[in-house]
């Protein structure tokens, strides 16, 4: 290893030459930054301050760099020297652009800055380049789970993209659900009437395309390995096992629709002529291919009325039944009222509602079908009786208010989808758990549960993807929502979330995309989303660690196994750099090369604290690099005043918040701790999920600690803070300074 | 030569001695200044207004449109028709649309017109006399001739319904049209702030079901005062009527004390012109305008 | 039952939205209505009485093949022909003329409410209108008054007076009108001989519906 040589750069550009007293800063940097070359510039994001920086790497020697000039979110062009440790002192959007130009405010800005500099130079200190990661795979092959319309649209895709694919479909046909529908709702201009499902032409092009190898009858026995290097045994119909080398996966397991039988009260199963959608399309098949009329199943006479019924034991209030809207079934009932009109105007169609959603061009749709006749009806049905081959079917008026009915030959439930999505991993890990204390029922559990498994990961958290809300596989709705809990895995489709088939086929080429992305990240050692490029990946140092397995447990991306002694195992490629196990871990053994409970704490340990005299306390704020830290930024950018008190430093989620430092900093005669992180909850916004939870979790515990030391617990405040919360962020900086100035100094200054 | 020249189509109720006379001579004055022609069809005959719905049928209706349609193009070729009276534009425009969109409905009227010896080539564009003055002349030009602003007089201007639903004045909102208040400001005054703009006066129910039509009167009427407003002004005699004349039915009824003049537009530009309170046609309000008569007096 | 009534009951049987989309003047649009009640909320006189069945109602009744409610409602004859629904309706639904097309309908097949005074407004104002060629104020007035026979006729007079006498004493009401003066169109036979073609070919039209 080559000898270390410390470098701080200190710009005068963008008035930082006007506003500060760089020659200070640059005595800062040598005195107390210990720094061994120290340099000012005029403009050093200019070619020419860069050719300087260069210079001195090349020549000069320089391993190590503290870029003392603006936002590290700036100018990353710039100041790219990816062979040298690199640190960021964010003077310009962190200092002086958020204090005011006056003579009052020349001292404590000029401490600021101050502190900035010691804090870059103290963080780069701690640093090492990184590597990269060297248990990388290269397989480039993406194995594409279910044959429906979303897995044919991601193979479709990614071929075209020049990737192989493999497509493991359970049944002995591609084309899903879409396949068994007569027609489909229209999917161009001017959406009047129902299309050809375009099944039969993406099967041929998948059938003709020699990127694309397909697994008919098969299922998914194990995957095994990580980004790049999955190992996939594909169970085929022979009861064989197919291996295949995949790079990375798209889940496109669709729906299975809800089960009618739990609605007697609409007569289901009692009468043959009351039918789910999917039954009245296989009707639609049936008569389009004897060339006749939709006819009722009870006597086969033409169909002469037919009476639809919308969510039914959809968005259920009682808990009974679906809690959601499924999102395409308006449309499909319009569509397969069409169906009726379309071959006989005189074919009484109503559609009974409650609230007609029609998403996309669906509007259109049903305007159309209000002008092919089709009547619809504001009403709550309660029940369908069958008599004979009719049946009469009791509902409440909403606009008119009453109590009434409709008789019709033939009656339709549109009653939605359940994803299928495997089991839930909370269920599975209980029932693991109570099973291996030996519960014999919850063995049963386990089989049970197991058999639903769609992916069956060998990783340490479950067999397949975590899931969300009712039941759908987890994605990041708010902000990504192709993004999951496990790295190269992607789900796409109705699996995911309700959606029509137009959704899915969007939703599964971005899936490809994203999955192709993963794949070629995976296979330079890089991370993916959101630290996309990174080259940093966690390490352990192993004889420290007590097995306490916090860090398997906690780590939101499944990335950590165990190995035969129990200690953690870290599958780099699947990781995605959160830094989520280095807050959890106790003993503070795992790091990474260019952030680690040292490069923050150096920092922490960097800052001037002035004694309890000087009436100026000290505040760290600790700000999640994803929202909070550009917020802080933009505030900045938009001249937003805030406390000069405040020492900021990023972290990359409020996951990889250690502990200790907040204790370092109460110890060190901090006055206040404030912790900046994402929301968290039915609607995170946090990148990594479930980082600022766990993170905010640990924090709870921090009370305690505060009390130990017999300090004010407000003195440690948790804020959730959105990218969006650039204009109200300082107001409440401020505020919370105001409410730490009203407490006495720390009794820690000057220990 | 005048410099624009129109082919009026003044209604029944814009007739000497009818229900918006006052209107006529205001509307003949403004005209006078501004230098606007306006020749009557001859021998037009009633739009049939919206209420006439349940007796008159469709094609009778379109076809008593028609006829002023015929009229005013063989007499008056290449002029657009201009209609003063809100519910004459809208049953003549309407006519016109419904007619130039089915042919059905054409054929049947040219065999209706017939029998008046008539028959249609185009038909005329119809427009009211507020969109004359706003878009072929424009806000600046009426500006011009003004040389008695009305200065620090309050107004609401009532647009009502009908020169404002379904068709309206281009460019203008259903919910907050503005140009009735910009031609209170070309002329000096001031328009306020009131809620009930576009509030229905209660048309032809004041007739048929006075209660419901003073109801809605009495709110329109509340707020204009509210507002600030010393008079109300209003593109439409059916308003102008409404508003104005029941006022006592209303003060009785509700204990009100309301005295409000309501006024043309038309009104108030001849006044700002230099007009006379009769060239304004003043002394047909039936609530004096007392302020505004003091004003042309000076 | 008139016995146009009865025809039309008798072809359309249950299916009154038929009847209503061949008969009354844009019944087309009644299906197109997506049962918002933005018409109903925007109408001026929903919030007092009278009102049965407010025109979201309307839409509804018929296409629940309900003949009977709708062409008995008052609803139809509560518009003022405000266009406050017509130009809200987010289906672009001319309300207002449907409104009207439903209660000229009902009317015409003898179904219209008795008594029903904007009714008797609508028959009597296109009455007054057509005789002359122009509407004839004092006359117009007069028949309103004296629809409920003399004695309440002469009551609603008086109550009126007031306003009467203003609107003579304005020159905006001519008590000649009502001895013969008032205007009227000079070509009245070419008038009544249009018209008489006009009623003639819509009621061939509307037969040949259906």
């Amino acid at each position: 290893m080559a000898e270390t040589k410390t470098a701080a750069y200190i710009c005068k550009g963008c008035e930082l030459g006007t506003r500060l007293d760089t020659a200070a800063l640059a005595k800062v940097a040598t005195k107390s930054g210990k720094m061994n070359l120290v340099r000012e510039h005029d403009f050093l994001c200019s070619a020419e301050g860069v050719a300087m920086i260069r210079d001195d790497i090349d020549n000069e020697g320089v391993t190590h760099a503290a870029i003392c000039a603006c936002s590290r979110r700036a100018k990353t062009e710039a100041f790219n020297f990816p062979t040298v440790a690199m640190s960021r002192g964010n003077l310009r959007e962190g200092v002086i652009w958020i204090r005011p130009d006056t003579e009052e405010a020349r001292e404590t800005t000029q401490e600021m800055a101050e502190d900035y500099v010691r804090m870059a130079c103290a963080e780069v200190k701690a640093m090492t380049v990184p590597p990269g990661n060297q248990k990388t795979g290269s397989v480039k092959t993406l194995l594409v789970v279910g044959g429906g319309m979303s897995g044919m649209t991601s193979a479709l895709e990614a071929s075209k993209a020049g990737y192989k694919v493999v497509l493991v479909e359970k049944s002995a046909t591609l084309g899903g659900w879409a396949a068994k529908l007569h027609k489909r709702v229209p999917t161009r201009e001017p959406f009047k009437a129902p299309e050809d499902n375009g099944v039969a032409d993406m099967v041929a092009r998948i059938e003709a395309d020699a990127n694309i190898k397909v697994y008919l009858n098969a299922t998914i026995a194990k995957t095994d390995g990580a980004p790049g290097r999955f190992k996939v045994e594909i169970a085929i119909e022979s009861g064989a096992i197919a291996q295949e080398d995949i790079g990375a996966i798209v889940q496109a397991t669709g729906f299975s629709l809800y089960d009618a039988n739990k609605l007697p009260e609409f007569g289901y199963g009692k009468t043959p002529n009351v039918v789910d959608q999917a039954g009245l399309e296989a009707l639609a098949k049936e008569a389009a291919a004897a060339g006749k009329p939709i006819c009722r199943p009870s006597d086969g006479q033409p169909v002469k009325s037919v009476v639809f019924v919308q969510c039914a034991g959809q968005r259920d209030a009682s808990g009974t039944h679906l809690q959601y809207c499924s999102g395409f079934c308006c449309n499909t009932s319009i569509k397969q009222a069409m169906y009726f009109k379309d071959s006989n105007p005189d074919i009484d169609t109503v559609v009974l509602f409650t609230d007609l959603r029609t998403p996309g061009n669906g509007e259109d749709f049903y305007r159309a079908a209000q002008n092919k006749g089709v009547i619809f009806s504001k009403g709550v049905v309660s029940s369908v009786a069958a008599s004979g081959n009719a049946c009469a079917v009791k509902f409440k008026d909403l606009i008119l208010n009453e109590e009434t009915e409709a008789q019709a030959d033939l009656v339709v439930l549109a009653t939605g989808i359940v994803p299928n999505s495997g089991p839930d991993l909370d269920q599975l890990s209980e029932a693991n758990r109570q099973a291996e204390g030996g519960n014999e029922e919850a063995k049963e559990q386990v089989v049970q549960l197991m058999s639903k498994s769609v992916l069956n990961l060998t990783y340490r958290q479950g067999p397949d993807m975590p899931q969300f809300k009712h039941g759908f596989n987890d994605s990041h709705f708010i902000c990504f929502p192709y993004e999951t809990r496990r790295t190269a895995i992607y789900t796409a489709g109705p699996v995911r979330r309700p959606m029509d088939i137009l959704q899915a086929q969007e939703d599964a080429t971005g899936a490809a995309m994203k999955a192709i992305q993963a794949m070629e990240n995976a296979g330079l050692g890089k991370a993916a989303h959101p630290r996309a490029g990174d080259l940093s990946f966690p390490t352990v140092r192993l004889e420290g660690c007590t097995q306490c397995k916090r860090c398997t447990v906690e780590c939101p991306f499944g990335a950590i196994d165990e190995d035969e002694k129990r200690f953690p195992l870290f599958n780099e490629s699947r990781c995605r750099r959160c830094g989520t196990c280095m807050g959890a871990c106790p003993v503070r053994v795992i790091s990474f090369e260019n952030y680690s409970v040292n490069t923050v704490g150096s920092q922490i340990k960097a800052v001037d604290v002035p004694d309890e005299f000087s009436e100026k306390p000290r505040i760290l704020i600790l700000a999640c690099e994803n929202d909070a830290y550009p917020a802080l930024d933009m505030a900045g950018m938009n001249r937003h005043e805030y406390d000069p008190y405040v020492r900021v430093i990023p972290v990359r989620c409020l996951g990889s918040v250690n502990t200790i430092w907040i204790t370092d900093a109460l110890n060190g005669g901090y006055d206040g701790v404030m912790l900046m992180g994402c929301k968290h909850g039915e609607e995170y916004q946090c990148h990594f999920v479930k980082g600022s939870e766990l993170g905010r979790y640990r924090l709870s515990k921090v009370g305690d600690t505060l009390k130990g030391m017999n300090l004010e617990t407000e003195r440690v405040h948790d804020l959730e803070v959105a990218i969006t919360d650039i204009a109200t962020l300082p107001q409440k900086i401020n505020d919370y300074a105001a409410l730490i100035k009203s407490f006495p100094p720390s009794p820690f200054k000057g220990f | 030569m005048a410099r624009k020249e129109y082919a009026f189509y003044p209604g029944c109720s814009s007739q000497k001695g009818a229900s918006a006379s006052n209107y006529l001579v205001s509307v003949e004055s403004m005209c006078k200044t501004l230098d606007i022609k306006m020749t009557e069809i001859p021998d037009w005959n009633c739009c049939g207004a919206s209420v006439s719905y349940a007796e008159s049928g469709e094609l009778p209706r379109h076809v008593m449109n028609a006829r002023n349609f015929a009229l005013a193009e063989s007499n008056l070729p290449g002029q657009d028709i201009v209609a003063t009276c809100a519910a004459c534009w809208l049953g003549a425009r309407e006519s016109k649309e419904r007619l130039e969109h089915s042919d059905r409905l054409m054929a049947d009227t040219q065999t209706a017109l017939k029998e008046a010896g008539l028959q249609i080539k185009v038909i005329p564009e119809v427009r009211h006399m507020v969109e004359v003055l706003i878009e072929d002349l424009g806000y600046d030009e009426l500006k011009k001739p003004v040389k008695k602003p009305l200065a620090g007089m309050k107004f609401a201007g009532y647009v009502g319904c009908q020169t404002n639903r379904p068709f309206g004045i281009a460019g203008e909102s259903f919910e907050n049209p503005m140009y009735l208040d910009k031609l209170i400001e070309t002329v000096g005054g001031e328009a306020v702030k009131y809620d009930q703009k576009v509030t229905c006066c209660g048309g032809a129910l004041a007739f048929s079901e006075p209660e419901k039509a003073q109801a809605q009167i009495k709110d329109i009427i509340e707020a204009a005062y509210d507002g600030g407003a010393e008079m109300i002004v209003t593109p439409c005699p059916l308003c102008q009527a409404n508003v104005e004349v029941y006022q006592g039915q209303i003060n009785k009824k509700y204990g009100t004390k309301f005295d409000i003049p309501v006024l043309y537009y038309s009104q108030l530009m001849t006044l700002a012109y230099g007009g006379s309170a009769k060239e304004a046609g003043l002394n047909g309000n039936v609530v004096r305008a007392r302020k505004l008569e003091e004003f042309a007096g000076k | 039952m008139s016995d146009l009534n009865q025809q039309m009951a008798e072809r359309y049987k249950n299916n009154f939205l038929k009847e209503i989309e061949e008969q009354a003047e844009m019944g087309e649009w009644v299906k197109m209505c997506m049962q918002c009640g933005l018409c109903s909320g925007s109408c001026p006189t929903n919030f007092h009485s009278g009102w049965d069945h407010p025109p979201q109602e309307i839409f509804m009744l018929i296409r629940a093949g309900k003949r009977e409610e709708v062409l008995n409602a008052q609803g139809m004859y509560m518009c003022t022909s405000c266009y406050n629904c017509y130009v809200r309706c987010p289906r672009k639904v001319p309300v207002t003329h449907v409104m009207h097309g439903i209660a000229e309908y009902a009317y015409r097949i003898g179904r219209a409410p008795k008594n029903q005074p904007t009714m008797h407004l609508s028959r009597t104002f296109w009455n007054n209108a057509t005789k002359y060629g122009r509407v004839n104020e004092v006359k117009l007035t007069q028949s309103l008054y004296f629809k409920d026979g003399l004695g309440a006729g002469i009551k609603k007079a008086m109550e009126m007076q007031t306003v009467a006498l203003g609107l003579v004493k304005a020159g905006r009401l001519n008590p000649l009108e009502a001895i013969g003066g008032g205007h009227k169109c000079k070509d009245l036979k070419g008038i009544h001989a249009m018209l008489a073609k006009a009623n003639e070919l819509e009621a061939q039209r509307k037969a040949a519906k259906g």
